[in-house]
């Protein structure tokens, strides 16, 4: 089965990057190894939804897409300004 | 036809696992932070395209093809700004990335 060759290169993946979330130096380091984590779970979830043959999980990972994205730049701007609240202004660059 | 769509779809599973794991391999093994980036775009672009490319094909013309070409294109969107603003936040932070032989990187 095709589809569960996918599902394990997807796994053995997750947890390389899980490995360098837990090591990372630099606070960096973690948030690029979790933001890879987040965008591997959507392919485990689209993947798993062919695997399983209920293909409707895609709206699942639809949105594990977009909050994986607003979740790595809300983290990035706290790291920032320590602050989620801050507008950003002119000297904001990121 | 049927079974070459599904061969090619299962060719372009294979290609995208394989192209997950060496990203994720390059994710532990790379020096620093700015190449490090590179391994986890690797598995940004080329996995989740080949893995949601080769999906599609097993779905066919449908609702569902047109979610998993949502999330690709949702991916491609995301995955530039984040790393973008990751490596924006980390040279911010005085992070400076490792040259050869030493040599300081130029202030820009």
């Amino acid at each position: 089965m095709i589809f569960a060759a996918a599902l394990l290169a997807i796994l053995v993946t997750m947890g390389l990057a899980l490995v360098r979330a837990l090591l990372g130096p630099t606070v960096y380091d973690r948030i690029l190894a979790v933001n890879m984590f987040g965008t591997k779970t959507v392919l485990l979830i689209a993947v798993l939804g062919f695997f399983t043959g209920r293909p409707e999980f895609l709206d699942i990972a639809l949105v594990y897409a977009l909050i994986n994205f607003i979740g790595t730049i809300a983290v990035l701007k706290f790291l920032r300004y320590g602050d989620l609240g801050k507008a950003s202004g002119k000297e904001s660059e990121i | 036809m049927a079974l070459v769509l599904e061969l090619i779809s299962w060719a372009l599973l294979l290609a995208g696992s394989a192209f997950a794991v060496i990203g994720g391999i390059g994710m532990l093994r790379l020096p620093d932070l700015y190449t490090r980036m590179h391994g986890a775009s690797v598995t940004d672009t080329m996995g989740a395209g080949l893995i949601l490319i080769g999906l599609m094909l097993q779905a066919g013309l449908g609702l569902i093809t047109v979610k998993l070409i949502l999330i690709l294109v949702f991916i491609l969107f995301t995955s530039p700004v984040a790393s973008h603003a990751l490596a924006k936040a980390a040279r911010g932070s005085g992070l400076e990335p490792e040259l050869k032989g030493g040599e300081k990187p130029s202030k820009t």
